[in-house]
């Protein structure tokens, strides 16, 4: 049952994630590859829409990975699902167990996820790089240039706009222009 | 009463607020709650909101979630913390699935569908930058750099050979070396201490 299987499944991920919407994008995409709820490519548009829609990343890929695979229902059953080990977790933080974070021990095992979580990020860009700029359809493995040229082009605007605006350029503006790229280029 | 009515209210349309104008997740979203609870509200004092930054990055799950759930409950228990939770959710759910809807149909359009492309580019670069900025925070000791590059090469190894291998056992597994290393070496430095 599909609103069953959302649901387990972005408990899980809302379970499993230290560190915020980005490093749930290494478990989501498994979690959607494995069920075959989406492709590379449909994964990394709804990042898209979601790194420029308001709220946070993880909410809105759970909204959108929900309804895409069962209408209103599935995507109430993600979300709820996404949010439900938070809630607890945090309320049982606050109510019983208000110096959790300073036993000795769960500060030793953050100290070993928090880099984890991070190669977690960094490695999933990795491999999205790899089948984004070399898909293998069918069978033979082409190179696809203009998503580097692309790619390239967002990175030195990102490096130019802070350098000479001494602050980050907002993901938005960078989303826009690589979407203005994509329309001239393929 | 309707007094304690107004502070849940109150407290609903804040963090329904936060949910509709934050964007890029909960890093950013940090900044708009000390300005709303800390220096506007005086709901929360400096120090405390200090402690639910730092539990609301080490508990697992979205950080805007954690500090909803956490503030709600501070401001007005249990009832505070379903409300705040459910304001900071309601306006991606609503964006989000409104989009849903007619998301196919606008990829149907060859130009979209090109610019789309493009920002796949785009969000390799948005996922690589958020985990290098992330990185230049991770104090850099041995145990940490190593855990780090460990993960990093078994994790892309891993994956380019299809070996299916949960990020989650990645999560565990690091959290106990933390916990070995810890008992090895952590204890010895108290000792000195």
């Amino acid at each position: 049952m599909i609103y069953l299987s959302l649901f387990l499944s972005f408990l899980k991920i809302g379970a499993f994630t230290f560190g915020g919407g980005y490093a749930m994008i290494s478990l989501i995409r498994e979690t959607v590859l494995a069920n075959g709820w989406l492709t590379e490519e449909e994964i990394m548009n709804f990042i898209a829409v979601s790194e420029s829609t308001p709220g946070p990343v993880a909410i809105n890929m759970a909204t959108f990975i929900g309804s895409s695979q069962g209408g209103i229902l599935g995507s109430v059953c993600a979300t709820l699902g996404v949010v439900l080990p938070s809630f607890i977790i945090i309320l049982l933080i606050v109510m019983v167990m208000k110096n959790l974070m300073k036993y000795k021990g769960v500060q030793a095992f953050l100290s070993g996820v928090r880099p984890c979580v991070v190669a977690l990020i960094i490695g999933t860009s990795v491999v999205l790089a790899k089948s984004t700029f070399f898909p293998s359809d069918s069978g033979s493995v082409v190179f696809n240039w203009r998503g580097a040229v692309i790619l390239a082009a967002v990175a030195a605007a990102a490096f130019v706009y802070k350098k000479v605006k001494k602050k980050k350029i907002s993901p938005i503006i960078l989303i826009l222009f690589s979407a203005v790229l994509g329309t001239v280029m393929f | 009463m309707k007094k304690e009515k107004n502070k849940y209210l109150d407290l609903f349309l804040s963090f329904l607020k936060i949910g509709a104008f934050t964007f890029g997740g909960g890093y950013a979203m940090i900044a708009l709650l000390e300005n709303e609870f800390v220096s506007k509200k005086g709901w929360i004092d400096k120090d405390e909101f200090l402690d639910i930054v730092a539990i609301a990055e080490s508990t697992p799950g979205p950080i805007a979630i954690n500090s909803a759930t956490y503030i709600g409950y501070k401001v007005g228990g249990v009832l505070g913390s379903t409300l705040a939770t459910l304001g900071v959710v309601l306006p991606s759910f609503a964006i989000i699935y409104a989009i849903s809807l007619f998301f196919d149909a606008f990829l149907g359009f060859k130009v979209v569908k090109s610019a789309f492309k493009g920002i796949q580019a785009c969000v390799i670069y948005l996922i690589l930058s958020a985990g290098i900025k992330m990185f230049k925070g991770l104090k850099k000791d041995v145990f940490t750099v190593t855990v780090f590059a460990a993960a990093l090469i078994a994790f892309v190894l891993l994956s380019l050979f299809s070996v299916s291998f949960s990020s989650i056992a990645f999560i565990l597994l690091c959290g106990a070396a933390g916990i070995v290393f810890f008992l090895l070496c952590g204890k010895k430095k108290e000792e000195k201490k």
